[in-house]
């Protein structure tokens, strides 16, 4: 397909690891001049890991990349890519909120000074922002930490296209339409689609099938960090995408069916409305179930944790919560383990309140509580009192597991646990949660990996903050999820 | 909702001038006397050393950090001030100039160690006063009879600290706030992260700040000993809590590199003032330190209000 | 991987033996220099000093300890406001120290409340709050005290100098509060609680503890230490003056820097404070014997935390 055209990057061989997971494989893509390429996969395929290799944030372990030709794998940074015309929006934002939308536009632009400067980069972002979001209410004066998010995200936008001295040749836009209304969405794809037109590359990554299909010339699929699929747009439908995305192991998932299948009776452990639900959906979870949070990463699952996790010593709530909840981390060293402290003190310090005794901690208790504990979640390690960070990543995991299941809690909050867990570990915490749920546990799930859902009871699918679809354990397959995970609606 | 937005957002940056124009009328009120070219020169003869120091200390906080050796600092250059640059013009120029390179050299060291900035310039005040207490163990000294003069400087119609305060504030303003290097230095307050994406040293950017800072106290410490006429090393230890203060009555945000280099001239006014106003309400000078902290715990009480309303 | 546990450990406990083996080479040198004469009364009277920076820079030390950003500005004011009232209640009678004693405490606790209501109430930081609640509390001070000496209860003059065998009594108090609070930072809810919020206060939160209480205890505990050291000092040095507390400021900070605590959060080192006050304390004095002048003592003071923190402080967060 390229052939025909000029090829504007080609990345060959792309390989990165972090650790023990393997995050990106060894791809190749190629993107061609005037070519929209989709890029789809469900969380964890290697899309951000690409997309960062590409746009020069991140250094790949092997790998190629040409830029027009180019070999320039050596020193290839962003501020390199900047130099060869190439853009990445990213999804958090990368504006600086105490300066102005113009000052903003500075800082991408080192050419923008001198005598009139402030002129010019209005009128170079304002001129932008009209030509995208025609009819948008933006000034160029505007403090963009004033701006709402959706407004920022135009900004952002409209700065990777503005050019001034290196030249532009493709844009990555991460979920671009993440925080737009339905209209600026559509401006930007018809805007993207002219552009792509006239001769530019774009990278259009988007959990909105309708857009990926109606937009791009050409849509890449990613999994397990590979490419699985790389076809014309027009020879994709939205169920061969789904399909594509999906794995074949439809036969794999039968055989782990040990959760229990029907919904428990009686009253509610936890009875929760996320905060954007438009309509009455609920999340509720009856004692011993374990309830699955699924959908794409950051769309309000967590969200909903936290909500429930705050709301559990309080009466009179909107969040019923009616025994108290512990928390097991994803994101183990932003959330979860304490790096100065040693494995046992890690793993007590969900239970001080217990192992005080006469205002004192109880320290043969503690070390009894960690050793039990260890052996339980069969911790590697020589000795409990050795620091936390001596452990690997999966064995972390298990210790902020030990953390959750050794206190009083009740009802088990897991933000995604077991992101970045060898298979082995996973194996023996799974065993460990239904033996907890047996014994009367009610467990609340989030994850991003669909194989992990056949150990609930019950799914919900989150989107946009909201719960989309709710799935019991009978009717559980890996396309519904994807189908409620992806937006249908074009 | 979007005006009750807009009003929070002007009431938000109104707030100094208001905080110095409440101030300016009750004093009025109760001493209209002070109303005079005579009065507002003597009630505000201290506000351009103190607005100096505070622009350096406004410097630093744009990037998120917090000099607490500013007042040392300026005791140290009136101590070179009334001496080596009164007996030895040549040397003790270069002896200000080295200061301000230790200044950038601060900011070096803190961004590529990585180090709380409250504990290295603490340190350094030991250091500043250490070598302010060398030179002049006593006070005393002589100020050079150029800045003596500048500082005397009578102008028709307007006092000079006015007219000086104005100057120092536009010309900071037109620095910081409106040339493009300005929009890099304040941006690296804001997302140091996407200014490094951008290809921006922030190392660069830290030793320019700290060295502006450097230079600012240079200017403060100097039209400090043009007032006073003789030098001390302890002269100014209070500056270091009047730069922080008056920073933060000017609108100054603790982190995100939100600043506003008038709104600090007009809180340095304000904290001058303060005292006059005590004095003319008959309050016994005791109490003017805890006014002072009245007024900066109102201001932000008013500033949380007003952030409070701006959520909803 | 065992080896990291290892070098871990051995960080944790390299700064304490630094701070105490730097203050047994500068005593050592200023012996050394005064051919033997006067090193006894020289610790006597640095164990009496150390004591006073002690009891505030443990206050101080809690306070970083709960993580970056947190430090108690308003110890020195908080310092004369104590010693002013306290002096001025008790009016000389030894019937009134405890008294004294409770109402220096008082102090504290309104001041620490104070502090942590701003920090809590106005969202601003702890650097800001003690700053803004220094000014007011300085001021109650000034206009309380009116600059009046007044000598403290005959008792308590006695008690805070006086020595056993060369070793002042109110050191040996010290220890044993030193070693009591050691305890409650290890072996306590709370002290567990100030270490885990200061590693990291969301995961503190997410862990079940109860993160504000902590800070609220924190910044008491910080004040009604100054309230007690303010007393004390009062009794040690024939009465209150309202610009005492000035240097504790400083080095109330400094002493926990010096003593290996992590101004970062999350470790606090309390046998290293005794090191770093004794080292400063001993610095000074040999500096003196040096025939240093005092410019030359503030630059070396300086200097050294500066270096101590360049060192050790590498890679951490900031404020």
């Amino acid at each position: 397909m390229t052939n025909t055209t000029e090829e504007i990057v080609n990345l060959a061989g792309v390989a990165k690891s972090y650790g023990a997971v393997r995050a990106l494989a060894g791809v190749d893509l190629v993107v061609g001049m005037g070519e929209c390429l989709g890029l789809v996969g469900h969380n964890g395929a290697g899309k951000s890991t690409l997309m960062g290799a590409l746009a020069g944030t991140l250094i790949p372990d092997r790998g190629s990349i040409a830029v027009g030709g180019v070999d320039l794998s050596e020193q290839y940074s962003v501020v390199v890519a900047h130099h060869h015309g190439i853009r990445c929006v990213f999804q958090e934002l990368s504006l600086c909120p105490n300066l102005t939308v113009a000052e903003n536009a500075r800082i991408f632009h080192r050419t923008l000074k001198g005598f009139g400067w402030k002129k010019r980069a209005a009128k170079l972002i304002q001129d932008k922002l009209d030509e995208i979001f025609p009819g948008h209410d933006i000034l160029a004066g505007d403090i963009v930490g004033d701006l709402p998010i959706g407004r920022r995200q135009m900004v952002e936008i409209a700065r990777a296209f503005t050019v001034t001295d290196a030249p532009l040749r493709l844009v990555i836009l991460d979920e671009p339409t993440s925080s737009l209304d339905a209209v600026t969405a559509e401006q930007l794809l018809g805007f993207v689609r002219r552009e792509v037109q006239s001769g530019l590359s774009v990278i259009l990554i988007s959990h909105m099938l309708g857009e990926v299909l109606g937009s791009s010339s050409r849509i890449v699929v990613m999994k397990d960090g590979g490419v699985v699929a790389a076809r014309a747009a027009g020879d994709f439908t939205r169920d061969s995408l789904v399909a594509a995305m999906g794995t074949v192991a439809a036969a794999k998932s039968e055989q782990q069916i040990s959760a229990t299948g029907f919904r428990k009776s009686g009253t509610a452990m936890i009875d929760a409305r996320p905060a954007a639900q438009m309509d009455a959906r609920k999340l509720i979870a009856h004692k011993g179930e374990i309830v699955g949070l699924a959908g794409l990463a950051g769309h309000g699952q967590t969200r909903m944790l936290l909500q429930i996790f705050a709301n559990a010593k309080k009466r009179y709530t909107e969040t019923k919560v009616a025994a108290p909840v512990a928390l097991i981390a994803g994101d183990r060293q932003s959330d979860g383990i304490f790096p100065l402290w040693s494995i046992a003190e890690n793993v007590t310090v969900g239970s001080l309140g217990r192992l005080v005794k006469n205002l004192l901690v109880d320290g043969t208790a503690s070390r009894a509580m960690a050793e039990s504990w260890q052996k339980r979640m069969r911790i590697k390690t020589p000795d409990m009192d050795h620091n936390i960070l001596s452990l690997s990543g999966g064995n972390q995991q298990k210790a902020l597991f030990a953390r959750a299941l050794g206190s009083d809690a009740e009802i088990v909050l897991m933000d995604d646990p077991m992101r970045g867990v060898d298979v082995g570990t996973k194996l023996e915490v799974y065993e460990q949660v239904k033996q907890e749920a047996q014994g009367g546990r009610t467990f609340l799930w989030y994850t991003t990996e669909i194989d992990e859902l056949s150990n609930c009871d019950h799914v919900y699918v989150f989107r946009n903050g909201q719960i989309v679809d709710d799935i019991p354990r009978a009717e559980l397959t890996e396309e519904r999820v994807l189908r409620a995970s992806f937006h249908e609606a074009a | 909702m979007l005006p009750v937005f807009l009003n929070a957002q002007l009431l938000r940056s109104a707030l100094p001038a208001l905080s110095l124009g409440v101030l300016l009328v009750a004093i009025f009120i109760i001493q209209p006397n002070a109303m005079s070219y005579f009065g507002l020169n003597l009630m505000l003869q201290y506000a351009v050393p103190i607005a100096l120091a505070t622009l350096a200390q406004m410097f630093v906080i744009t990037v998120n950090d917090l000099d607490l050796s500013i007042g040392a600092f300026v005791g140290l250059v009136a101590c070179i001030g009334a001496t080596y640059l009164h007996d030895t013009p040549g040397l003790g120029l270069l002896m200000l100039a080295g200061c301000i390179v230790v200044y950038a050299g601060m900011g070096a060291l803190i961004q590529l160690r990585n180090l709380p900035s409250i504990v290295v310039t603490l340190g350094m005040s030991f250091v500043w006063l250490g070598i302010a207490v060398l030179i002049l163990p006593t006070p005393g000294g002589k100020s050079p009879d150029v800045i003596k003069a500048l500082m005397a400087l009578k102008i028709p119609a307007v006092p000079f600290p006015i007219v000086a305060a104005v100057v120092i504030a536009l010309i900071v303003q037109a620095g910081l706030m409106h040339s493009s290097y300005g929009a890099v230095l304040r941006g690296a307050g804001g997302n140091p992260k996407a200014l490094a994406r951008a290809g921006w040293s922030m190392l660069q950017i830290k030793m320019a700040m700290f060295a502006l800072a450097g230079f600012f106290g240079v200017l403060s410490g100097l039209s400090l000993i043009g007032l006073t006429t003789s030098g001390d090393a302890h002269i100014a230890d209070r500056y270091t809590l009047y730069s922080i203060a008056g920073a933060i009555l000017g609108g100054a945000e603790f982190v995100g590199g939100r600043v506003s280099p008038v709104g600090a001239v007009l809180g340095a006014l304000t904290l001058t003032l303060t005292g006059s106003f005590l004095i003319f309400l008959r309050i016994s000078p005791d109490w003017q330190i805890g006014a002072q902290g009245a007024i900066l715990i109102i201001v932000l009480a008013l500033r949380a209000l007003i952030s409070r309303g701006e959520r909803r | 991987m065992t080896s990291l546990g290892g070098v871990f450990y051995y960080l944790r406990t390299r700064a304490w033996i630094w701070s105490f083996v730097a203050t047994a080479m500068v005593w050592i040198a200023t012996i050394l220099f005064t051919g033997g004469h006067g090193g006894g009364q020289m610790l006597t009277a640095a164990l009496s000093f150390a004591t006073f920076t002690i009891i505030v820079g443990i206050g101080q030390m809690f306070v970083i300890t709960t993580g970056p950003g947190n430090v108690d500005l308003s110890i020195p004011a908080t310092m004369a406001l104590s010693g002013a009232i306290t002096t001025k209640i008790m009016d000389t009678q030894d019937g009134m120290i405890l008294t004294g004693f409770a109402v220096a405490l008082g102090v504290g606790l309104a001041v620490g409340l104070f502090n942590y209501g701003l920090i809590r109430l106005l969202r601003i930081p702890p650097i800001i709050a003690t700053l803004s609640a220094s000014f007011l509390v300085q001021s109650t001070a000034i206009a309380y005290g009116r600059g009046l000496r007044i000598k403290p209860p005959p008792a308590l003059a006695d008690f805070t100098t006086a020595e056993i065998g060369g070793i002042p009594i109110l050191s040996i108090c010290g220890v044993v509060f030193t070693i009591i609070m050691g305890v409650v930072l290890a072996r306590t809810f709370y002290g567990r609680s100030v270490l885990a919020v200061g590693q990291n206060m969301r995961a503190a939160w997410l862990a079940g503890i109860p993160v504000e209480r902590t800070r609220l205890v924190t910044y008491v505990l910080s004040a009604m230490l100054a309230g007690l050291s303010g007393l004390l000092l009062s009794g040690f040095s024939g009465g209150s003056s309202l610009n005492m507390g000035e240097e504790y400021l400083l080095a109330s900070i400094a002493v926990v820097v010096i003593g290996g605590t992590s101004v970062a959060g999350g470790r606090a080192n309390v046998p290293g404070i005794w090191g770093a006050a004794l080292f400063l304390y001993l610095l000074v004095t040999m500096l003196n014997t040096f025939g240093a002048s005092a410019g030359l003592r503030l630059i070396m003071t300086g200097v050294i935390i500066i270096a101590v923190i360049t060192v050790a402080g590498s890679g951490e967060q900031k404020r």
